[in-house]
């Protein structure tokens, strides 16, 4: 055990969880990491490409090495940062990318083949033989990359997304977050302050600085309560906020029970999008390290994080508290590690630092105008070389603590293509003047790291913000904070002939950078790629700008010059389960059921999705094995008696208004408007470019009201258009819109006993064929007094109709019907049916008006009105459209059971078949139980004339071929007078 | 994004379905001689201007207005919005 004293851990609640199948014990307020590290755990990981041994390096959300396989079964979670997983009771985690034991991977002989593996290699190797790659190469290198499993299983967990709004959204919780939100809040602005940890305090809860000669956690538990009192701010603790969208809206993720075994009735995760007037970033700073020769041993960690073990989590980084501890650094902050950790009396080596003239801030060795040049321990980290001057020397060391400076987080201010500059006196990159609108950074990640600038400078940001906002700000009082100067040297890596590891994540080395340059890869997009250096999960945390640094010591160039690379959301990972928010499984759009649907699922339907609607597809009947059976029956009982279809899904447009007609005449190619009141008229539409876009029928109800229907697939687009055209085409025209398709159900009445049925249910309503002729519309009541509107249309080519009912009342008007025509033999038919039977009419539906289609091949280019301007009458008319010569026709197989595919392609007999010889495809087919065979209809090359001709409809893709008789596209009453009886 | 509706006020980007230039208003005069070549242009070719650009979002989950709103794309600054059925009157005023 390492555990030192003091710390913000609850010793009297322990934790008990297992790594690798064996149990350790922890404290709550532990990390998974600090956890393993106050059990002795340092091998925690393997690398990417060499599966290197690794251990943790940081104490936060930017960690390259210290990734498991948290939970087990569907709740795996893989890459999952030690860092950052709170510690719970029966956490269960395993290290991942080995195989056989952490200790013993046996990819680790990767190492030993190094040289292959250099920047770029991916790009250079596995070149010959080509067809090796697909089969060899990339199963084989994808199977040794790469980092945890998925545990294929469905997630069995909840997430949910929300929306927030605010006056200031305050971007993490450390001395700066906590001063802004809290001038906020006294101000009575509407405040949410969010942190990705657990507990409030960032890197207050990590320093041993004391805050008006207190701990610095008196002060945050006094605001922690004084915070209770604001119920204008509202605290998110475990909420990281990962991107900057346009106007003022941030994403976050708020892990809500993440820090449990189970989520309970809880969701696991919420997405949350803030709209926020004002965002103060508070996302402080990440210590990067100095590469230096075997850099990467478990055990080398950075200096700062080293400091957050010991004083948030009481641990030092080593087998035994008694093993000694060294710290490289390059300037003065590297000296504060050694200090806190001597205070909690952990042995030190010494310090180490780069600088000649390094100052001594205490009593420990000082190895100044030094490097750290070598490391030993294959598992963790035994020996260190210490070279000054020309002289190295090798000493014991259990653990090396590494600070090079530290990078303020600018990643959210960089968001929106703002750029990072550079800052000279800081050595890193700060905040540039472009980032997002309403955004203000404050403290370190603004560049202003002590204590004391960051709270005033966090105070100061609320005042900008709240002062924008025509708020008034408190003044605040400020605790007395250190303040202390922090010099630095210009001081990157150690050079040497051995791998000094940048990016630990992805294996990127010193080397690797030097190669780039040499392969002229400079610019900093392409050191990227070939490279990938800050291209893993963490996405170059702790490693970009000093790549960046060593990038620019070899072009001569300065560290702005070489360039940065562009911010983009994620801050950090976040999962897919939680973006998608709970829209899974049945949940993953809308699903539209129909105003039948109940008495329809009563029946034993099966349903198919139709777009978001939920259809009838067939209703099977005991005894059936098939669905063609079924499909069969159901179609038969239309030709031969009646049958009940409902049709609600298909959109329809209630048009008022004096100019109602005229509107209608330019939407429609057909003189739509002109028809008579309590009449119906077929319409076509085209698109603006000349191609038929949807059909549908146009009753007319009153003499400035109709209603549009349009198909199924296209009523909301439909709709859309319409509106386009009422609002922005022709604003002064006398003429409303409105949707009814979900207000009325509607239910195709078909077949020769049609009228007898309807006779039952209407009430005094006169049907006869010279009351209510064919084309008829009416309003009506049935049911003794339930108003209704009936059609008299046909999709199936029988004596139909198609009456509208209150939505409400489509369930009951259905058991009516089914109730009511039970010696007529009503049948219900559900979509096969519909598709059977308008096929057997040669009526268009989707397949027929595909978008590539025109109004002369579906045979309709006479209803192409040139007597009047319509959207895409026009268009329609140009050479390329006006010539096609493929029309519709019916199409029979000869000589030939098997069944005809959609989608096959026509081609003359005996001709060659490719592109050049194609002349046309089968649109739809199915079985016609009235024909006794398949049927089809296509578009055929002057196929209005070639009547009778046999053609070849080849299906490449399964390799086969099928002999057509080319046919009228109507198998069924051709004169179509069934309609009319 | 959120988008000043000239009657609701600031409302999500997600509740607009976006179409494009706004110069889809000015259809041609089918009645003119080069209609064809008109409505060539008209359908198949845009500005995709990087910088600020009038454009036609519909508020499809609210109040069905067509709206013509300007917009800086390089930025997404929004610099304006105004029914397009206003806009498409006033064009035909100042057409008179």
């Amino acid at each position: 055990m390492t555990r030192l004293s003091g710390g913000l851990i609850d010793r009297n609640t322990s934790f008990s969880f297992t790594f690798d199948s064996k149990t350790y014990t922890g404290h709550e307020g532990d990390t998974l990491a600090s956890a393993l590290l106050a059990n002795g755990v340092r091998l925690m990981g393997r690398s990417f490409k060499y599966h290197r041994p690794r251990g943790v390096v940081a104490a936060g959300s930017e960690e390259p090495n210290a990734m498991v396989e948290l939970r087990s079964g569907a709740r795996t979670e893989p890459n999952t940062r030690a860092t950052v997983a709170e510690l719970y009771d029966g956490l269960v985690a395993k290290s991942q990318n080995r195989i056989g034991s952490l200790a013993f991977d046996a990819l680790g002989v990767n190492d030993y083949f190094a040289p292959f593996f250099a920047a770029g290699f991916y790009y250079k190797t596995f070149m010959w033989p080509r067809a090796f790659w697909e089969k060899l190469y990339e199963p084989m290198i994808r199977r040794a990359a790469g980092l945890g499993r998925l545990s294929m299983q469905a997630d069995p967990d909840s997430y949910d997304k929300g929306f927030l709004h605010c006056d200031v959204l305050v971007i993490g919780a450390g001395a700066a977050g906590l001063a802004a939100a809290l001038a906020s809040a006294r101000a009575g602005a509407q405040v949410i302050l969010c942190d990705e940890d657990f507990r409030l305090g960032g890197r207050l809860m990590t320093e041993s600085h004391r805050l008006d000669g207190a701990p610095a956690t008196d002060w945050i538990s006094s605001l922690e309560a004084e915070f209770e009192t604001f119920p204008n701010l509202r605290i998110m603790r475990r909420t990281t906020v990962f991107g900057v969208y346009d106007h003022g809206i941030y994403g976050a993720v708020e892990r809500v029970s993440d820090h449990a075994a189970e989520p309970g009735d809880k969701v696991r995760q919420t997405l949350w999008r803030i709209t926020a007037k004002r965002a103060i970033l508070a996302a402080g700073a990440t210590e990067r390290h100095i590469p230096f020769a075997d850099n990467d041993r478990p055990g080398v960690m950075l200096g700062a994080a080293m400091r957050a073990y010991a004083n948030r989590w009481a641990v030092a980084p080593t087998k035994s508290a008694k093993d000694p501890i060294a710290i490289f650094t390059n300037n003065d902050d590297g000296h504060r590690t050694a200090l806190d950790l001597m205070s909690k009396n952990v042995p030190i080596l010494g310090v180490i630092d780069s600088r000649e003239n390094a100052p001594r801030f205490g009593d420990y060795d000082l190895f100044a105008g030094s490097m750290v040049t070598g490391t030993k321990g294959r598992l963790g980290l035994k020996e260190i070389e210490i070279t000054n001057g020309g002289t190295a020397s090798w000493h014991r060391c259990a653990a090396l603590g590494v600070s090079g400076g530290w990078n303020p987080n600018v990643h959210l201010a960089s968001h929106h293509r703002g750029r990072p500059v550079w800052d000279d006196t800081l050595l890193s990159f700060v905040p540039g003047a472009d980032g997002p609108a309403g955004l203000i950074p404050a403290g370190a990640c603004a560049g202003l790291g002590s204590t004391a600038k960051a709270l005033a400078d966090g105070a100061k940001a609320a005042r900008t913000a709240l002062s924008e906002l025509g708020m008034k700000a408190p003044d605040i009082a400020l605790p007395d904070a250190e303040d202390m100067p922090v010099s630095q040297a210009d001081f990157w890596h150690v050079p040497g002939k051995k791998r000094a590891w940048v990016d630990f994540q992805n294996d990127v080395t010193v080397k690797d950078i030097v190669l780039a340059h040499k392969e002229n890869m400079k610019p900093v997009e392409h050191l990227k790629r070939w490279t990938t250096l800050g291209m893993a999960t963490d996405q170059g945390k702790t490693s970009n700008v000093s790549a960046l640094a060593v990038m620019a010591e070899l072009t001569g160039k300065s560290i702005p010059q070489t360039g940065t690379t562009i911010f983009r959301s994620p801050y950090t990972g976040v999962s897919l389960s939680v973006l998608g928010g709970g829209d899974t499984g049945v949940n993953f759009r809308p699903r539209r059921l129909t105003p039948t649907h109940t008495w329809a699922k009563s029946q034993g339907a099966e349903f198919v999705e139709v777009g978001q609607w939920m259809r009838a597809q067939y209703f099977p009947q005991a005894g059936e094995t098939d669905w063609r059976e079924s499909v069969d029956r159901e179609a038969k009982a239309v030709r031969k008696d009646v049958g009940l279809c409902d049709v609600t899904t298909l959109g329809k447009v209630d048009v008022q208004g004096a100019d109602a007609g005229e509107f209608l005449n330019r939407m429609y190619s057909n003189m739509m408007g002109t028809v008579a009141v309590g009449k119906v008229r077929y319409g076509l539409m085209l698109r603006e470019d000349g191609f038929a876009y949807d059909d549908g029928t146009c009753a007319r109800l009153g003499e400035d009201h109709y209603v549009v229907t349009t198909t199924t697939a296209n009523a909301g687009l439909v709709y859309r258009n319409m509106e386009f055209a009422r609002q922005c085409l022709w604003p002064e025209l006398d003429v409303q819109l409105i949707s009814t398709t979900d207000a009325w159900a509607q239910i195709a009445i078909a077949g020769p006993k049609s009228r007898l049925l309807l006779e039952r249910v209407v009430d005094e309503f006169d049907l006869s064929n010279d009351a209510f002729p064919f084309m008829g519309c009416a309003k009506l009541t049935v049911c003794k007094g339930l108003r209704a509107r009936l059609f008299r249309i046909s999709f199936s080519g029988e004596l139909a109709y198609e009456i509208a009912v209150p939505a409400r009342y489509g369930n009951a008007l259905m058991a009516r019907l089914m109730e009511l025509g039970s010696d007529l033999g009503v049948t219900p038919y559900g979509t096969e049916a519909l598709g059977v039977l308008r096929i057997e009419k040669g009526h268009a539906a989707g397949a027929e008006l595909n978008g590539q289609t025109t109004a002369k091949m579906l045979g309709l280019g006479r209803m192409v009105s040139v007597k009047k301007d319509s959207i895409g009458a026009v268009m329609s008319r140009r050479e390329g459209l006006a010539s096609d010569a493929r029309r519709l026709v019916g199409l029979l197989p000869v000589g030939s059971t098997e069944r005809l595919m959609a989608g096959s392609h026509l081609f003359a007999q005996g001709a060659a078949q490719t592109i050049e010889t194609d002349q046309g495809w089968v649109t739809s087919a199915c079985y016609s139980p009235h024909v006794g065979g398949y049927i089809g209809l296509g578009y055929l090359e002057n196929g209005d004339t070639r009547m009778n001709e046999e053609i070849i409809a080849a299906n490449p893709v399964e390799g086969s071929e099928m002999r057509l008789r080319v046919v009228p596209a109507h198998f069924v009453d051709p004169e179509g007078e069934r309609l009319r009886d | 994004m959120l988008i000043p509706h000239p009657l609701l006020g600031l409302r999500d980007a997600q509740e607009f379905t976006y179409l494009g230039d706004a110069n889809l208003m000015n259809r041609p005069d089918p009645n003119a001689p080069n209609a064809e070549a008109m409505f060539c242009d008209y359908v198949f070719l845009r500005d995709n201007p990087a910088g600020v650009h009038r454009e036609l979002w519909y508020h499809e989950q609210g109040d069905r207005s067509w709206l013509v709103v300007t917009r800086n794309t390089v930025t997404h600054e929004i610099l304006g919005a105004e029914l397009a059925s206003d806009v498409a009157l006033a064009h035909r005023e100042g057409s008179k």
